[in-house]
């Protein structure tokens, strides 16, 4: 990624028509990005896939606490891989942008599933009958 | 306001080439697209996270109707995420042929990514078909209601990135690889990454957490 960089530094804005797109700190991919994104995604999907299928694990949150890990994991390979992401780019506010977001995704996220999770618990007294339903 | 005294300091030839420099420098056309595009990609974020706490809160609740692991076909769910991931790649191949100034080879891997995509999009549907036929449909329960709006959501976007596709192909085939089109392409690119990565989340909880239920 850093030799990406090198080249974007090495068109100046200053010539004009038609690199003016190539500054500011863009970053593009190379092969090497690539194929090690697309090998890290094949191992992160399989593995998770694969524990759910087969089941090695008999403890079921155990593997959900697993699968989460490596959904996380993925997310970030292709935060970096594929998106180019790093703390550079558009002069940091693409990261600052990201960082916003992640926070807010984590409110709804947390807010959502802790309030109602509580409220289900509080307002219906035969919830757990509920869920053991097909 | 208070540039008006300063002005009249300085000789006309001069206040006219500090202007200039103010006003354009650093802005060349397109300087500040793929920052607003990743802001969109930003938002577009939110509204999934949103469907994302819905299908949370309410995934629980069948009605007494079908659950995940009575609907869902994992083999069936691995062959369209293994269809994003490898039109994911190719377009990086696309990306790179771009890069070169390469437009045959450009417009072939963008070729192959539209495909993959729409063989994700041909397995998704008939996933959807196939449900609606077991009479699983979005009225049926609240889990049934969150899944279709979520998954529905992501296929969406889907198609219209492969529009999207479909039109760079021409403007590409018209014009070249020239800036506008390169921004374009660097464009779809996050989106297409992006869709990528609310996949991942889509098929760990609601797929494959689905069937721990």
């Amino acid at each position: 990624m850093s030799a990406a960089h090198e080249h974007g530094a090495g068109h100046d804005h200053g010539n004009g028509y038609g690199h003016g797109h190539d500054h500011g700190g863009e970053a593009h991919g190379t092969m090497r990005d690539y194929v090690w994104g697309f090998a890290l995604s094949v191992i992160l999907t399989a593995i998770p896939f694969w524990l759910v299928m087969a089941g090695p694990i008999a403890d079921k949150s155990v593997t959900a606490l697993i699968i989460t890990a490596f959904a996380a994991i993925q997310i970030v390979v292709h935060m970096i891989f594929f998106l180019h992401m790093n703390a550079r780019a558009e002069g940091g506010w693409n990261m600052l942008a990201l960082i916003f977001t992640i926070v807010i995704v984590v409110i709804v996220l947390t807010g959502s599933l802790w309030v109602m999770y509580h409220l289900n618990a509080n307002m219906m007294p035969q919830s757990h009958q509920m869920d053991s339903l097909p | 306001m208070s540039t008006a005294p300063a002005k009249t300091a300085v000789a006309d030839a001069d206040l006219t080439a500090r202007y200039y420099d103010l006003d354009e420098h650093d802005h060349p056309e397109g300087g500040s697209t793929m920052l607003g595009f990743w802001i969109y990609l930003m938002s577009d974020c939110l509204i999934f996270a949103m469907l994302f706490a819905t299908f949370g809160v309410l995934g629980a609740n069948y009605a007494a109707g079908p659950g995940p692991r009575d609907l869902f076909d994992l083999p069936l769910v691995a062959l369209n995420t293994s269809m994003l991931l490898f039109s994911s790649i190719t377009y990086g191949f696309a990306m790179l042929a771009m890069q070169k100034g390469l437009v045959r080879q450009t417009q072939l891997w963008l070729v192959i990514t539209g495909l993959f995509g729409a063989a994700f999009l041909g397995i998704e549907l008939y996933e959807f078909a196939h449900l609606i036929h077991e009479g699983a449909t979005p009225q049926r329960s609240a889990f049934l209601s969150a899944f279709f709006t979520l998954v529905g959501t992501h296929g969406l976007h889907v198609t219209f990135g492969l529009i999207w596709l479909g039109v760079l192909l021409v403007q590409v085939e018209q014009r070249g690889l020239i800036a506008a089109n390169r921004r374009r392409l660097m464009c779809l690119s996050l989106f297409w990454h992006f869709l990528d990565v609310i996949w991942i989340g889509v098929f760990t909880f609601v797929y494959l957490m689905g069937m721990l239920r």
